[in-house]
């Protein structure tokens, strides 16, 4: 295992990205799609709003670029911190 | 050659390819049993996770609620997609690194306690058996169908070829038959919605046509769709009908129970490297959104054209003749549909015609569970396309069935039998517990399928609910603090299942047996939160309490908190060990 203060450094990098990645998960999933979607209906999208394309499809495709943006980042965190397998 | 023959014919050839290679990588050790010797792909892994994932809740029931739904069943697509971003960050990688075959098998170490293992192999086992009642429904209505027979036989025959199916093959048979199935359920879903999506609106890409112009209004389809529901008096399509708490923790319970059912977390344990299990859990959303993404459209376009197949002239004008039903070629599944019992029209005021609305007038009765397999005869697609997606429906319902009963019979065989009751038993006895385990699990699972609590998505919710509610939180603890102990970590766990089962068993039924609920989730219990929604709080509790009881017992050993410290860091992470 890497000395203590490195692992230490390394998940707390590791925390704030996890957290970053589900302040946006939340927005976009439970803020447009559910909390917020009366105030997005003034943007029309195919005969509905904004809101109903997030809950529907939009939130789906922002998991995504979530997920894959955490493993890149997280493989370059492995690498700097000498964590890496 | 009629339908019958040709469904036959298709379903037929998909199964002999997926017993095929099954019987081909047939599993020798109990280590390649579990979880396939370690050595598959990340695509592969997430394809095969995609196939574990969708099942007949996904591929059979979903599209009907959300056509009979509308926006309010978006929780269904954002809840069972977003798990994803959970399982990948909060769970995945750590699990990987723990380097064991089951989820008990970690919540027994990291709690350093054989109760802790026993508590998580009960709620496992709760929560896979729920999970497979919403296959069983699922596969009597494709087998009802495409056999034509009435549900119930159909549900006999479904029970009788999942249990052929799931003994045969271990972990790794089932990974390689997973991506044959993914591949078979995909192109199953995907080809309908392209023809009905060129038929409607003239865009090849359903997803995409959801939001263009309707060919014939000239319209947005969704325009089109809230003008033809409303004029027969339902509820408007894109409007919100569930209340906004309902729907948020509904949403968040499918999302965390995502992150606790053990059959896709043991997905991640069969990767090479920590992290692989990262991008595994992206791969899988990848192919898994290819569903998801095509099922709004399904949904939107089943509902538009079920509506303008009992009203030919439009919605203002009268509705389809009787004797059109009887005998016209192009309504041949209305005919079909009704054989199996989960479609019904009764002429109740003797025009001659059947009337579909939302009145007491109402003479048409549909199950929502079959929108999908009918979507394709409903839009007079050609006969191969129909015994696709009932060779689709079959595919999704028997991976996820045979991926459950993997972690359930892994759960009784290797944590309850081998580490507790009889550490001595032979690698094939090991085997033979598995394989009755499995046994018993898919006879229970018929019997309450018979009365099953909702439709099979609804159904598969209740599952989500209770893992929600008992694993996710344990699994969560176990990684992100050290504080949390043995003793906090059962009490945590008890109080979210047990808070969650009562609450569906008094809307549901105890034992999901029918009249003996107190409430309907029509008129629930506690504000407006339906059972199906309740696994969220049930998470909370089992949060807190957990906490509390950790904070007034002994601190966790340090050896415990220094195996929380290794899990944390990739570095390390070997193949894994059998104990």
């Amino acid at each position: 295992m890497a000395d203590k203060s490195s692992s230490n450094a390394y998940w707390k990098a590791n925390i704030r990205t996890i957290q970053i990645s589900l302040v946006i998960w939340f927005i976009v999933s439970f803020g447009f799609g559910i909390l917020l979607r009366p105030m997005l209906a003034g943007i029309k999208i195919g005969g509905t709003d904004l809101g109903f394309w997030f809950a529907q499809q939009g939130s789906i495709l922002v998991f995504l670029v979530l997920i894959f943006t955490y493993a890149w980042r997280m493989n370059k965190l492995d690498r700097e911190h000498g964590v890496e397998e | 050659m009629d339908q019958f023959t040709l469904n036959l014919l298709v379903v037929g050839a998909t199964f002999v390819l997926y017993i095929g290679i099954a019987i081909w990588a047939r599993a020798g050790s109990t280590s390649e049993f579990y979880a396939a010797g370690r050595g598959v792909h990340p695509v592969v892994n997430g394809m095969a996770t995609g196939a574990d994932w969708m099942s007949a809740a996904s591929f059979i029931s979903m599209a009907g609620l959300i056509a009979f739904g509308g926006y309010d069943t978006s929780t269904y697509l954002m809840g069972w997609t977003g798990g994803y971003v959970l399982l990948a960050m909060l769970l995945a990688p750590y699990l990987r690194k723990f380097g064991k075959f089951t989820v008990p098998e970690f919540i027994g170490d990291r709690f350093y306690s054989q109760t802790a293992r026993t508590v998580a192999v009960i709620c496992l086992i709760v929560a896979s058996i729920t999970y497979v009642i919403g296959q069983m429904t699922g596969v009597g209505v494709a087998f009802s169908r495409f056999l034509e027979v009435d549900n119930t036989t159909g549900l006999f025959i479904g029970a009788a070829i999942v249990f052929l199916y799931a003994v045969l093959g271990g972990m790794k048979g089932i990974t390689y038959t997973q991506v044959a199935q993914y591949v078979v359920l995909i192109i199953a879903y995907t080809i309908p919605a392209i023809f009905i999506s060129l038929q409607l609106t003239g865009n090849p890409i359903p997803g995409l046509g959801l939001f263009s112009n309707d060919v014939n209004t000239g319209a947005p389809i969704l325009s089109t769709l809230n003008d033809t529901v409303e004029a027969l008096g339902f509820a408007s399509y894109t409007g919100q009908h569930d209340t906004t708490l309902n729907m948020f923790l509904f949403t968040m319970t499918l999302m965390i129970g995502t992150a606790g059912l053990p059959h896709v977390i043991v997905r991640f344990f069969t990767v090479p490297k920590v992290a692989d299990a990262r991008s595994s859990a992206g791969w899988a959303l990848v192919f898994i959104a290819l569903l998801y993404l095509t099922a709004p459209a399904v949904g939107a376009m089943a509902r538009l054209n079920l509506v303008s197949t009992f009203y030919p002239n439009g919605v203002n004008e009268p509705a389809v003749e009787m004797t059109a039903i009887e005998n016209d070629q192009n309504l041949a599944w209305v005919r079909n549909w009704a054989q199996t019992g989960l479609l019904s029209f009764d002429d109740k005021n003797g025009d001659g015609r059947i009337e579909y609305n939302a009145s007491d007038a109402n003479e048409l009765t549909v199950n929502r569970d079959i929108i999908t397999l009918a979507n394709p005869e409903i839009a007079n697609l050609p006969g191969w396309v129909i015994a696709l997606v009932a060779a689709g429906g079959l595919a999704a319902a028997l991976s996820t069935a045979a991926g459950l009963l993997m972690a359930i019979s892994s759960a009784v065989s290797h944590d309850l039998i081998k580490s507790q009751i009889n550490p001595g038993i032979s690698e094939k006895g090991e085997l033979l517990a598995a394989r009755i385990s499995m046994a018993v699990a898919i006879v229970v699972a018929t019997y309450l399928g018979l009365n099953p609590p909702g439709f099979a998505a609804q159904t598969v919710a209740l599952a989500f609910g209770l893992a929600a509610s008992s694993i996710f939180p344990a699994l969560m603890m176990g990684i992100f603090t050290k504080r949390i102990n043995n003793t906090g970590a059962v009490a945590g766990m008890l109080t979210g299942l047990a808070t969650t089962l009562i609450y569906i068993f008094l809307h549901k039924g105890w034992f999901f047996i029918p009249d003996t609920n107190t409430f309907t989730d029509a008129n629930p219990m506690i504000l407006s939160i339906k059972s199906t929604s309740f696994g969220v709080i049930g998470a909370v509790l089992n949060f807190i309490v957990a906490y509390v009881v950790s904070n007034a017992t002994k601190e966790t050993p340090e050896d415990i908190q220094e195996l929380v410290e290794s899990i944390r860091v990739p570095k390390g992470a070997g193949a894994a060990v059998d104990h």
